[in-house]
């Protein structure tokens, strides 16, 4: 019996172990602190993500925005999130916030300010749904959603099976490539050709995940989906800590604001003011 | 509480099967894949279902299910009546458990409780009975790891498992079985066999499956039935009664019979000198996209291999090994991680460098390959269409592409099809073309070498017959063959080298004297030299 309990605990341990799977999120039992954000309700996290991005949309400038933003920066460290993956997700839009500020700075009417504003406005308010996704494990997201967002099931459930067949997809494509090759097709530098090649394995690619998807939805009828009502495995839990999430993002917006005013430093849309 | 889920429930009793007058057309097709069918089974029962390929076997299994009603996944017409416990089908959904080929289409959610837990939640269990269920089926199906498990980090074999548990969780009183090993690799297999076997001495649902290698099923089946295309049931009885009178015509029909094999004459093989060469050779995986994905991996290393003129060269291993990657870096259409893949012979007259860097044009014309899904290499609109892109992009003239188009369709009995679209072909039909293009180059330079990734998956005898024969003459003509594949019969009748790519490296398993010895004089076969033991 002592063997079995210590079996059974090797394994969960195992499981614990990084997965190298983009569709699920493990808090290592250790993690502590590191983890903090990643135990959180999803629903909230989206919540707060979206309380801040809404609220951040009067005001254009930078230190409203900065204040968010160094808000959300601060619990960087406690949302489980590698620098690799932040590197490569955050990337792309630390990119879109310069140019944004650069575009802003070229052809807006405030100069180097509004242009700071700008950059500063469009990292706050998309960092904090980014931490929210990234630090979030998607069926708990799906959970999350469909139980304390009431978000319709069906759908929900849908997405969350089609995710599965991304990595599928990716492998299907590299094929498609290959084959490609094999069949003596390369565009050899003709922008054209490369162009008409390009759309010639995007349909390849549709008609493929077209069968795939199909497959899919038949499996998940033949298991009794959309018979009638479900029942939850899982339970959506909102603790006391997802309720502070939402209270500690409407005082950052609030204390944003009030310090921006404060400085006088702010402008809010459509005001004409700066 | 764990144990106190409904004890017994794991033996409820059968379902009873009823069809009378019963047929189905799919939606936009002409012919009904079947029609008329009469059949009675009992609780309990285990139906072994046979027929031709395209005989619509898929097709009842999927009605069983209960996807082919109005609001199911599957549209068509539909004539007489299919009753499952004396309810239409499509009402009875969710005391059917069906298990088809592919796990990768079968598995919903990203953990391996949550995926079996998926069947039960739809049917409204309540959720302090869920887990119980889920628990007791990973058991069942013998599941090794934890129900947090992620479903991506699986084998095919246990995703199967656990489709199989997906199923049991719901408690099914008809069981369908859709060629439920048919995508594994032989231990994958073998693994799903072993759990069906227990599982069936333990059940007393009623049992419907498909499969096409009866050999390996027949024990677990006390009744077939054998159905025709567009037709209902010709056949129905004990497995021994059944064999004994229909097992010929069934054989010429194509469905594989213990003891009717096919056993093509192939000429020898003429043997020759080598015309490609691995020199330490490496792959890793692909990189993945999305986040917390797994570093890159070093699939294989170190791996030396020649592929020769006039012999048949099989690469053997698990899935996931590296054999289809060890393929595409000798069919030239990727880049080795390290070493290179060298022409030699005829190709290094044509271009010297390696093979990764040839223009894909003169590669396809000296190196065909054949992928394991056809629709993968079809870049036209018909079937001519296909066979002409080839030898018109070789340069070869209008009257004699058309020429030599007849006389490949002909060979390869695609001529009814001409103008049809390639992706509207059935699946014997799709990989005869598929090998027709890989050769459509021309008499005069077909390619030198042909790669094929598992020629013979999934097809019936007829269709494997011809193929192996096909590739029987090319091998006589003196064109290299290398090709991946679990199917013994086919490595019985054509390999002269196997390869057997696993634990990071390929090792020459075996080489038949006779390929070696009439080689034109450029020495006995290299072996593959064992990668070092640095991998993983």
């Amino acid at each position: 019996m002592g063997d079995r309990a210590e079996l059974v605990d090797r394994r969960i341990r195992a499981d614990r172990a990084p997965s190298g799977d983009t569709l699920t999120l493990d808090a290592p039992e250790d993690g502590g602190a590191r983890y903090w954000l990643v135990g959180l309700n999803p629903a909230a996290k989206l919540l707060a993500a979206l309380l801040l991005g809404v609220g951040l949309v009067p005001a254009v400038d930078a230190v409203t925005g900065g204040v968010v933003l160094a808000g959300v920066l601060l619990l960087l460290p406690f949302s489980g999130i590698d620098r690799r993956t932040l590197l490569v997700l955050g990337g792309p839009f630390l990119l879109m916030g310069l140019s944004s500020g650069l575009v802003n700075y070229l052809y807006g009417e405030h100069g180097a300010e509004g242009a700071l504003g700008a950059a500063v406005r469009l990292l706050a308010i998309a960092l904090p749904g980014l931490v929210a996704a990234v630090s979030s494990d998607p069926t708990e997201m799906a959970d999350g959603l469909v139980q304390r967002l009431r978000v319709p099931e069906r759908p929900a459930m849908g997405v969350l099976a089609a995710l599965r067949l991304v990595p599928l997809l990716a492998d299907q494509w590299r094929t498609i490539t290959l084959a490609r090759r094999a069949r003596g097709l390369e565009a050899g530098g003709n922008p054209a050709r490369v162009v008409t090649l390009f759309f010639g394995r995007l349909f390849a690619l549709l008609v493929r995940s077209i069968r795939t998807g199909t497959l899919l939805a038949a499996a998940m009828d033949a298991r009794a989906f959309g018979t009638g009502p479900r029942s939850r495995a899982r339970e959506s839990r909102w603790r006391r800590a997802d309720t502070l999430l939402l209270v500690g993002a409407a005082l950052l917006l609030t204390a944003a604001y009030a310090l921006s005013a404060r400085l006088g430093t702010l402008v809010l849309l459509f005001s004409g003011g700066g | 509480m764990a144990s106190g889920n409904v004890p017994g429930a794991d033996t409820r009793p059968g379902a009873r099967v009823e069809l009378s007058g019963w047929g189905w057309r799919h939606s936009g097709r002409e012919a009904y894949a079947l029609r008329g069918v009469d059949l009675v089974i009992e609780p309990g029962e285990r139906v072994l279902l046979l027929g031709a390929s395209g005989a619509g076997k898929s097709t009842l299994l999927h009605s069983l299910a209960g996807l082919t009603g109005a609001d199911g996944a599957i549209s068509g017409d539909r004539e007489g009546s299919l009753l499952v416990d004396g309810a239409p089908a499509d009402r009875s959904r969710g005391s059917v458990g069906m298990v088809s080929q592919d796990p990768e289409t079968q598995l919903v959610m990203a953990r391996a409780g949550d995926d079996v837990a998926f069947g039960p939640e739809n049917l409204g269990v309540d959720p302090g009975l869920v887990w119980p269920r889920v628990r007791g089926a990973l058991e069942a199906v013998g599941f090794p790891y934890g129900p947090r498990h992620s479903t991506g980090a699986l084998s095919g074999g246990e995703k199967q498992r656990l489709v199989i548990a997906g199923a049991l969780a719901m408690r099914p009183r008809l069981l369908l079985l859709d060629e439920p090993t048919a995508n594994l690799d032989p231990a994958g297999a073998a693994l799903v066999r072993g759990v069906l076997k227990r599982l069936l001495s333990e059940t007393e649902a009623t049992l419907v499956l498909v499969e096409h290698r009866v050999a390996e099923v027949v024990d677990l089946v006390d009744r077939v039935v054998v159905v025709e295309p567009g037709g209902g049931v010709i056949a129905d009885g004990t497995p021994g009664a059944v064999f004994a009178e229909h097992g010929r015509s069934l054989a010429a029909q194509g469905v594989w019979m213990p003891g009717n094999e096919p056993g093509p004459a192939l000429p020898p093989a003429p043997g020759g000198g080598p015309r490609l060469e691995a020199v330490d050779v490496a792959a890793r995986t692909p990189a993945q996209l999305g986040v917390r994905s797994a570093p890159r991996r070093v699939v294989f290393e170190g791996v030396d291999a020649t592929v020769r003129a006039g012999a048949a060269t099989a690469l053997t291993g698990p899935n996931g090994a590296g054999k289809s990657t060890l393929l595409t870096l000798l069919a030239g259409l990727s880049k080795p991680y390290r070493g290179r893949v060298l022409p030699r012979g005829p190709l290094a007259e044509a271009d010297q460098r390696p093979l990764a860097r040839w223009p894909a044009r003169r590669l396809a014309r000296h190196v065909g390959t054949v992928f394991q899904h056809a629709e993968d290499q079809f870049v036209t609109a018909t079937v001519r269409d296909e066979l002409r892109f080839a030898p018109l992009r070789a340069g070869m003239g209008e009257t004699e592409t058309d020429a030599w188009v007849d006389e490949l369709m002909e060979r390869l009995r695609l001529t009814a099809l001409a103008d049809v679209h390639p992706y509207t072909l059935s699946g014997g039909e799709k990989r005869r073309l598929s090998v027709a293009t890989a050769l459509s180059s021309g008499p005069s330079h077909a390619p030198d070498v042909l790669v094929l990734d598992e020629p013979t998956f999934g097809q019936d005898t007829r269709t494997w017959t011809e193929l192996v024969e096909l590739l029987g003459a090319l091998r006589a003509e003196g064109r290299a063959l290398v090709m991946a594949t679990h199917d013994d019969l086919l490595l019985r009748h054509l390999a002269d080298a196997r390869v057997r790519v696993a634990d990071g490296r390929a090792v020459y398993e075996e080489w038949k004297p006779g390929a070696e010895a009439e080689g034109p004089g450029e020495g006995g076969p290299r072996y593959a030299t064992a990668g070092g033991g640095d991998h993983g």
